[in-house]
């Protein structure tokens, strides 16, 4: 320092708040920052540009001149007198075909009916907020769904519960004596009760008390309805007997481990719609003639072992990414193999999975359209039938546009679902 | 331990009384990895309230003894005896043993998904079935206790690693064990939280817990051990109370540890 610079300094006025210059603030800077920061990045930016013009100019005025209100391909086309525009009309004309198939109109209540309460039973499953009482509403709805859709006795979906209830009763009965013999005594009483004498009970209590819905045949099943159906019990069952078979694959036990590892690579080994068309042909030779087995449950089955065999391939990412030091600790506390795969081993290697799993069960979702393969109507196999009518063929862009957005509203919330789970579930704070 | 090392600390011996009541027998016990022969007739006994300190070369099998005694590792031959129940493979004894038996690990291992008073309250509500309520309150006593109160709603990952190691130690002492087993508990910290912890497990000895520790923490050793133990290949070289363990040690293999570890 020069000793001609007086060191002491004193500020005699104070400066007021300044903006910053005009090229770091607001849009000025954003653009900079985001679209023009380098001249790569210039030239990326400005060939967007170009091309969403391109599309924009092409798509948007067939967009604009959508006709919604027509009887046919061909009345769209002469309104539309040789410009280019969508005929959206086929939607307004058929969209209940689409969504429900061919369900009876008149009972068109029950799928709506059946779809609220089925978020319903979804929220407090999926946010921890709602109160936790809301969860014996989700663990009945499956009947309660059930009833709603296919109607028939409503003694039917009441027997098959109370089989659970039997189980539960077993389980509570027996656990005292060891947890290993409560739960196969669980399985046995569930098992005794709905092969001997949910039958008879369903039987009995319907001739004393007939009530319950219409009955809707399967076969009259479809569109985003026959999608619903299958995507939704496939994802709930996938993951719990994904859980399992990961767990099985981990194990000690040599059978269980061949088991699963033996289940869990022929099914990732065969193509899923091998195993529909299974599903829809090979089963009928194997089942005792006269069995009459609903073809949605048997695609909801082969969906679900397709499904898990991914689901536990996804999670056992999980697990082997869990430091062993955690069952070490678990151990060390004496918590049980159950206790500790449940409070401590599951909630963190399903957190490290969410995003595997959140993609097997888009991708569960989207194969369901696979069905149309089995002569199931799902939205593609009604597009095609739909065209088969006179009055629409050759339609095809606004058929798919229609399918395409449904199935995009489903998946894009679950992958937006599953980032929201990440965000709340993250406590390493890294 | 030695009086002179306990009262440069200001430490209160008046409860560290070892009783005739033996807490951990082992009678010949060995144990393979695989054909590798990593504890070689181990032969002890420890009574209620002693604490004890095994230290040892890298690689001498501390570890995994400490680790045979809550039966996180298998031993081959041999018996293992804890508060009068032998480790054998039947499930009931070992879940027995180990929430009698706390155990503290070099890496903490807390679980990163719960916060600090659910660590603590985990294993009391599900494997003692003790309400909620009174398990909250029981860990709170400790997180008092080993003076980090005021975390308990964070999640371990927003703790200091001595601050860990001491919810890793409350969390232990919830479950209210007879013995507290310790692997190395700072190894993994830097100076100046190794005091923190260390300080936490001398006012467990001053309390009359009965601890097994493995460390090379020699300070703590001269003060609050009342036997020290040196391990080298698998087996008991030496075993003293710590006054004539670091004074006048008697195997050529516990010399040249000591020349190492106290050179430096
Ligand atoms: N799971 C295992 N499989 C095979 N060998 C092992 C295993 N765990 C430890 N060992 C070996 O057993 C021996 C004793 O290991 P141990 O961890 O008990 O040593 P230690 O005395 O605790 O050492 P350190 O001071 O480094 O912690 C070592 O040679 C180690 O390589
Ligand atoms: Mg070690």
């Amino acid at each position: 320092m020069s000793d001609t610079q007086p060191i002491s300094y004193v500020r005699d006025t104070m400066l007021g708040q300044q903006e910053p210059p005009a090229t770091q603030r607001g849009v000025v800077k954003w653009l900079r920052e985001n679209l023009f920061s380098n001249w790569l990045n210039s030239i990326l930016t400005l060939a967007a540009l170009v091309a969403i013009y391109l599309i924009l100019t092409s798509v948007g005025p067939w967009l604009l001149n959508s006709i919604w209100d027509a009887e046919s391909l061909r009345e769209c086309r002469d309104i539309l007198d040789g410009t280019p525009g969508a005929c959206f009309a086929v939607i307004t004309d058929r969209w209940h075909q689409l969504l429900f198939g061919f369900y009876p109109p008149e009972h068109y209540w029950r799928p709506v009916l059946a779809l609220v309460l089925l978020l319903i039973a979804l929220a407090p499953i999926l946010f921890a907020e709602l109160p936790r009482k809301m969860l014996y509403f989700s663990a009945v709805f499956p009947f309660i769904g059930y009833h709603l859709l296919w109607g028939g006795s409503v003694w039917f979906p009441i027997s098959v519960f109370l089989g659970f209830v039997a189980g539960y009763i077993a389980f509570r009965a027996l656990a005292k004596v060891s947890a290993l013999v409560s739960v196969i005594g669980a399985v046995a009483a569930t098992l005794v009760w709905w092969f001997f004498i949910a039958g008879p009970f369903d039987a009995a209590m319907y001739s004393v008390a007939p009530i319950g819905l219409e009955f809707v045949r399967s076969e009259s099943f479809g569109g985003f309805l026959i999608s619903l159906v299958i995507g939704v019990t496939g994802i709930s069952l996938s993951l719990p007997l994904g859980i399992l078979l990961a767990l099985g694959r981990q194990s000690d036990m040599l059978f269980v481990k061949t088991v699963c590892v033996v289940f869990i690579e022929f099914i990732r080994g065969v193509p899923l719609i091998t195993l529909l068309f299974t599903a829809s042909l090979l089963l009928n030779y194997f089942l005792p003639p006269g069995t009459n087995f609903d073809l949605i449950l048997r695609v909801i089955i082969m969906v679900t072992l397709f499904a898990a065999a991914y689901m536990a391939e996804v999670i056992r990412g999980g697990l082997a990414a869990l430091p062993k030091g955690q069952y070490e600790a678990a151990d060390a506390l004496g918590l049980d193999y159950w206790k500790a795969q449940r409070l401590i081993i599951m909630p963190q290697a399903l957190k490290i999975s969410i995003p595997g799993i959140v993609n097997t069960f888009i991708s569960l979702f989207k194969d369901t359209t696979l069905v149309v393969f089995i002569g199931l109507l799902d939205p593609l196999g009604l597009s095609n039938a739909i065209r088969a009518d006179t009055a629409w063929t050759g339609i095809y862009w606004e058929l798919f546009i229609f399918i395409g957005a449904l199935f995009f509203i489903f998946c894009f919330s679950m992958s937006r679902y599953s980032m929201y789970l990440e965000r709340k579930l993250k406590t390493d704070h890294r | 331990m030695s009086e002179n090392a306990a009262a440069e600390r200001n430490i209160d011996t008046s409860k560290m009384q070892v009783s005739d009541e033996l807490a951990i027998q082992i009678n010949g016990m060995n144990k393979w990895y695989g054909s590798f022969h990593v504890l070689r007739d181990i032969n002890m006994s420890v009574y209620a309230g002693e604490r004890i300190v095994i230290c040892g070369p890298s690689g001498s099998g501390k570890s995994t003894l400490i680790r045979c005694i809550n039966r996180l590792e298998e031993h081959q031959a041999g018996q293992i005896i804890v508060d009068g129940t032998e480790l054998t493979g039947d499930l009931k004894n070992i879940d027995k043993v180990r929430s009698e038996v706390g155990m503290v690990f070099q890496h903490f291992n807390l679980f990163p998904h719960l916060t600090i008073l659910e660590n603590c309250t985990l294993a009391p509500i599900w494997v003692r079935k003790i309400p909620k309520r009174e398990a909250e309150e029981t860990a709170m006593h400790f997180l008092e206790k080993v003076k980090i109160p005021e975390q308990a709603n964070k999640y371990p990952g927003q703790l200091s690693g001595g601050q860990q190691q001491r919810v890793a130690i409350a969390r232990s002492l919830c479950m209210k064990p007879r013995i507290m087993l310790f692997d190395e508990p700072t190894s993994a910290l830097d100076p100046e939280m190794i005091k923190e912890v260390l300080d936490t497990m001398i006012s467990l000895a001053e309390e009359g817990m009965t601890m097994l520790c493995v460390t090379h923490e020699m300070g703590f050793a001269q003060a609050v051990a009342n036997r020290v133990i040196f391990m080298d290949q698998g087996q008991i070289v030496e075993q003293n109370e710590p006054k004539e363990f670091f004074n006048n040690p008697q195997s050529d293999r516990t010399k040249l540890f000591l020349s190492q570890i106290l050179g430096h």
